[in-house]
């Protein structure tokens, strides 16, 4: 919140861009989000003694331009923008509209699913080389804390939990016992040699073919 | 709205206490808003936040007694968003305890005019009242 407040302090009339998709089931960025965090800027500000003016919407995919154009006519309102979308959501908007400065009101953190009510787990790196053939559909290289690929350190807690963080699964014990439920403990045998990092080179672009 | 008491009161418990509270000629501070809402489940963080932006210097949310909730969890929902505004207001530099849940029973009226009058002199040491 102090970081916010830090960016938005120089601007009165602010847009709370929200986005419909990822981060509004990730409830950080959705439109209730956006009235939340707007009403503690009007607070916060008023503590101040200050006036500000906030205008709020929200699109269904800030990441997709013809979808964050939608905002045009109240970007064309106000000082600043203040996005709750991820970083790719506030890039399309800094693209979009230039000459407003856009400011991230998210630190967007990883690509995952949601657990249960309120937990989110990393599942996926998009390392672009995908190895989950071999691990009966669990990443080792995001859900192993050390990334390994060739079965698990020597730290595995009782119980099948991570060395580094003890609420966390150690991934290669949930791969051994996913590959023995299927009868493919045969993988567990083979040598990996060490991954393709350069698969996608980044910063990543992919054009698709039509056929 | 300014100074003033905002009480989201549950039309099957705190409503109807408020109601009778009157009519048992109760005396509570007049700077009370009440609003009745079908359960307190119903209240949001938003609802709370937007009250303190019109100038409310407290928030109740008034709900009935533990397990008697007609919506089942109502009330329980109602405590965890109201410690969840209490958080959002000290983020933003409001001082803690101006937002409050309670439970009142449907003929607990004088636990009703206990509770506002105890916000009421909170506020009023903190000088937000009218």
């Amino acid at each position: 919140m102090e970081e916010i407040k830090q960016m938005i302090a120089p601007y009165n009339k602010l847009l709370l861009a929200g986005c419909g998709t990822c981060v509004t089931v990730c409830w950080a960025g959705g439109e209730k989000e956006v009235g939340i965090l707007a009403s503690q800027l009007r607070l916060a500000r008023s503590a101040e003694g200050k006036e500000i003016s906030i205008l709020e919407a929200t699109v269904e995919r800030q990441c997709e331009k013809e979808m964050a154009a939608e905002l045009k006519d109240k970007v064309g309102e106000v000082e600043a923008v203040l996005s709750l979308a991820c970083g790719a959501g506030v890039q399309t908007m800094a693209e979009l509209f230039e000459e407003k400065p856009i400011f991230p009101a998210l630190n967007t953190a990883f690509i995952g699913m949601p657990e249960k009510e309120g937990l989110w787990v990393e599942m996926c790196g998009a390392c672009g080389d995908c190895f989950l053939d071999r691990t009966g559909g669990i990443c080792p290289m995001v859900r192993c804390a050390k990334g390994l690929l060739n079965g698990p350190c020597g730290g595995t807690r009782r119980g099948g939990k991570c060395e580094i963080d003890p609420e966390k699964d150690c991934a290669w014990v949930l791969i051994y016992r996913r590959l023995e439920k299927q009868g493919r403990l045969d993988l567990m045998r083979k040598y990996y040699p060490p991954k393709n990092f350069r698969a996608v080179k980044s910063p990543g672009r992919i054009q698709a073919v039509k056929a | 709205m300014r100074g003033e008491i905002v009480a989201f009161c549950c039309e099957r418990s705190a409503y109807p206490a408020a109601d009778l509270a009157g009519k048992g000629k109760l005396c509570y501070p007049d700077n009370l808003r009440v609003i009745r809402i079908p359960c307190a489940g119903r209240v949001d963080a938003i609802h709370i936040l937007k009250a303190f932006e019109k100038g409310a210097a407290a928030v109740l949310v008034l709900g009935c007694e533990d397990g008697a909730c007609h919506h089942i969890t109502g009330n329980i929902r109602a405590r965890e968003r109201v410690r969840y505004c209490d958080m959002l207001l000290k983020e933003v530099g409001l001082d803690g305890g101006r937002v409050g849940m309670f439970n009142v029973a449907p003929n607990e009226t004088h636990k009703f005019v206990r509770i506002v009058n105890e916000m009421n002199e909170k506020i009023k040491e903190s000088g937000e009242t009218k």
